[in-house]
């Protein structure tokens, strides 16, 4: 019997938050698995404990149990730098309200990630110019983030996520502050990313996001529903 | 995209609260500066008046058995058996190593003269250099000796004898007209009559001798002691002095207001510093969010550091030139007011590069704490802000 290696795989997770003499469990016990190119919407309430579950597959997030594996790798067994290092190459964050950086134009925003990277401007150039191309904001890419629209800045945000090509797309909330066009818009854009071979999860409350999803995970009091 | 990028973005975008940041670098070096400059013009303002008002080195001949009293000669005894010098010997002087920093020769004779029956100490000098290096000489009134049969009386003397200018002074039988009367000085020469060199000579009967050689060197730089040992050993017969003094009282006033500098400096350097690091906290602290952006994003935390770093040396370097300008302008239109003839010593690019260095240095050290503090920021935490 041969094993199957998943691209994500969440074990015995746990996360205890402590304030004082208060603690809250944010994530009571989650076991799960994300394939490669799978297009996950993870669905729950406001305090649920999705977004916290969501850093934690980013590597932003130390649980307080369990292990998480990315493409066999143990994420909390890395070093904080060499976890920013895997944050570089493995995931783009696309995060709610955008997070734009606000005195940088639409290209250098889209250029941001790879300023670590030691690739040439050339191809830094390149790289962000096609990618603004493919959300469709080629026009404005010398434009700051507040001469955009709501639309057009999560477009942005996407833009800045693939830029350096990671496997795994992180969205957090990504339609949260968009109309239903515009939000639309931007899951028929994940949904071609999915297409061309990023592996996308999205923490959402919106139930229609699930139609555009290959699988959907219900996150309900910390713990998880496949 | 690059680091850099980021940290001139940052600057650009927060003017107001980077403007400040400056503005306490800007106060900390220009006030550094102005106190320099003033030290400055002070030390070099004293040593040309050193240059100007006295001798500061002195040569008389070595004796055992007798002291002259003038310049710490005393010639109010009985003998007379002084080893002089030549006069001839002088020109030797000219030959010591240092002899570019010889400003001026002062050769004098002296002795006592009888006066209405009283001895007097008669000084004979050459009036051109002697009033060259005694530039505190002032008279009362009538003209400096010019001829051979005119002297010159110091205040004691002609209070003692009640003598005006123009009155007639016998010595040692040959009358002198009284060319002019000294305003008291305080010093040796209100006792004395003060002739020319070759006609005391004779009057002394010590044609060709020198009691005394008073010598100014330039100061600036000179080597006064080793000027000192260069005649001396020209002049084996004779005590060469390096007078001091007045050279180390002065440069004690210096020193004591080059401690005060010192202590100013440091005082607003810090205040200045302080103002760069509660600025930089709270420009660490509007942008927790970008922080979290840039950690989420794989900066690692030395990419965090250095942009922070960055922000401060381009600012460091900013404040530095503004602050080196700013001192300068400063001191240019103080130094007039503070140092009476003083006059601005003219900017100095040695000061230009350790004012930029000192501004870096302490825009870095200041911002070192809230760079690490930023690098440490818990990514998760600063995104819980988003």
């Amino acid at each position: 019997m041969t094993q199957i290696n998943h691209l994500i795989e969440i074990h015995g997770l746990k996360k205890k938050y402590q304030s004082g003499d208060i603690s809250v469990d944010a994530i009571k016990q989650m076991d799960f698995f994300i394939d490669d190119e799978e297009f996950i919407a993870i669905m729950g309430q406001s305090g649920s404990g999705k977004s916290t579950l969501l850093s934690i597959m980013g590597a932003l997030n130390h649980p307080t149990q369990g292990k998480i594996l990315v493409d066999s790798l143990d994420l909390y067994s890395l070093s904080t730098e060499q976890r920013a290092d895997f944050r570089s190459e493995y995931i783009g964050f696309i995060f709610q309200s955008f997070q734009l950086i606000p005195y940088l134009t639409v290209l250098e925003n889209v250029k941001l990630p790879m300023a670590v990277t030691g690739r040439t401007k050339k191809i830094k150039n390149q790289m962000a110019l096609e990618v603004i191309d493919r959300v469709g904001l080629g026009a404005k890419a010398h434009r700051l983030p507040d001469q955009l629209s709501g639309g057009e800045q999560e477009r942005v945000a996407v833009a800045r996520a693939i830029v350096n090509k990671p496997p795994i797309i992180l969205a957090d909330e990504p339609t949260g502050n968009l109309d239903s066009k515009t939000a639309e818009e931007i899951m028929l854009l994940l949904q071609s990313l999915n297409k061309d071979g990023h592996t996308v999860i999205v923490v959402t409350h919106n139930q229609d996001v699930k139609t555009y999803a290959t699988r959907s995970i219900k996150v309900q009091d910390g713990e998880c529903f496949a | 995209m690059k680091l850099h990028n980021i940290s001139f973005g940052n600057i650009k975008r927060r003017k107001d609260k980077m403007l400040f940041l400056i503005l306490g670098l800007v106060i900390g070096i220009s006030t550094v500066v102005t106190l320099l400059s003033i030290t400055q013009t002070m030390t070099r303002n004293i040593e040309e008046r050193l240059n100007q008002f006295g001798a500061n080195i002195v040569m008389v001949p070595k004796s055992e058995n007798l002291s002259l009293n003038y310049g710490g000669i005393d010639v109010g005894g009985v003998s007379y058996k002084v080893r002089e010098f030549d006069q001839e010997q002088l020109k030797d002087i000219k030959t010591i190593k240092n002899s570019k920093n010889l400003s001026i020769i002062a050769p004098k004779v002296l002795g006592p003269v009888t006066v209405k029956g009283k001895n007097v100490l008669l000084m004979g000098v050459l009036f051109e250099e002697e009033l060259a290096l005694k530039t505190w000489w002032h008279k009362t009134g009538g003209a400096f000796p010019e001829k051979e049969n005119e002297v010159m009386l110091g205040s004691q003397v002609a209070s003692l004898f009640g003598f005006k200018i123009g009155d007639t002074i016998t010595l040692s039988g040959k009358p002198f007209q009284i060319a002019t009367i000294l305003n008291p000085t305080g010093a040796s020469e209100d006792d004395a009559i003060i002739a020319s060199l070759g006609v005391s000579q004779r009057l002394l009967g010590k044609q060709g001798k020198l009691s005394m050689v008073e010598i100014s060197a330039f100061c600036q730089g000179c080597p006064i002691s080793e000027m000192t040992l260069q005649i001396a050993e020209k002049f084996p017969n004779a005590k060469v002095t390096a007078m001091k003094q007045a050279v180390m009282s002065k440069m004690q006033s210096i020193d004591m207001f080059k401690s005060f500098s010192l202590g100013v400096s440091i005082l607003v350097i810090l205040i200045g510093s302080l103002l760069v690091l509660v600025t930089m906290m709270g420009s660490v602290n509007e942008r927790t969010r970008e922080i979290g952006i840039f950690r989420a994003i794989g900066f690692r935390r030395g990419h965090v550091m250095q942009i922070i770093l960055l922000e401060a040396l381009l600012l460091g370097i900013i404040g530095g030139i503004m602050g080196f300008v700013i001192g300068n302008l400063i001191a240019y239109g103080i130094i007039p007011i503070v140092i009476k003839d003083g006059a601005f010593a003219g900017i100095n690019a040695n000061l230009g590069i350790v004012s930029i260095l000192m501004a870096v240095a302490l825009s870095l050290l200041a911002s070192l704490y809230p760079a690490f503090k930023a690098s440490n920021m818990d990514p998760s935490e600063a995104l819980r802000a988003l």
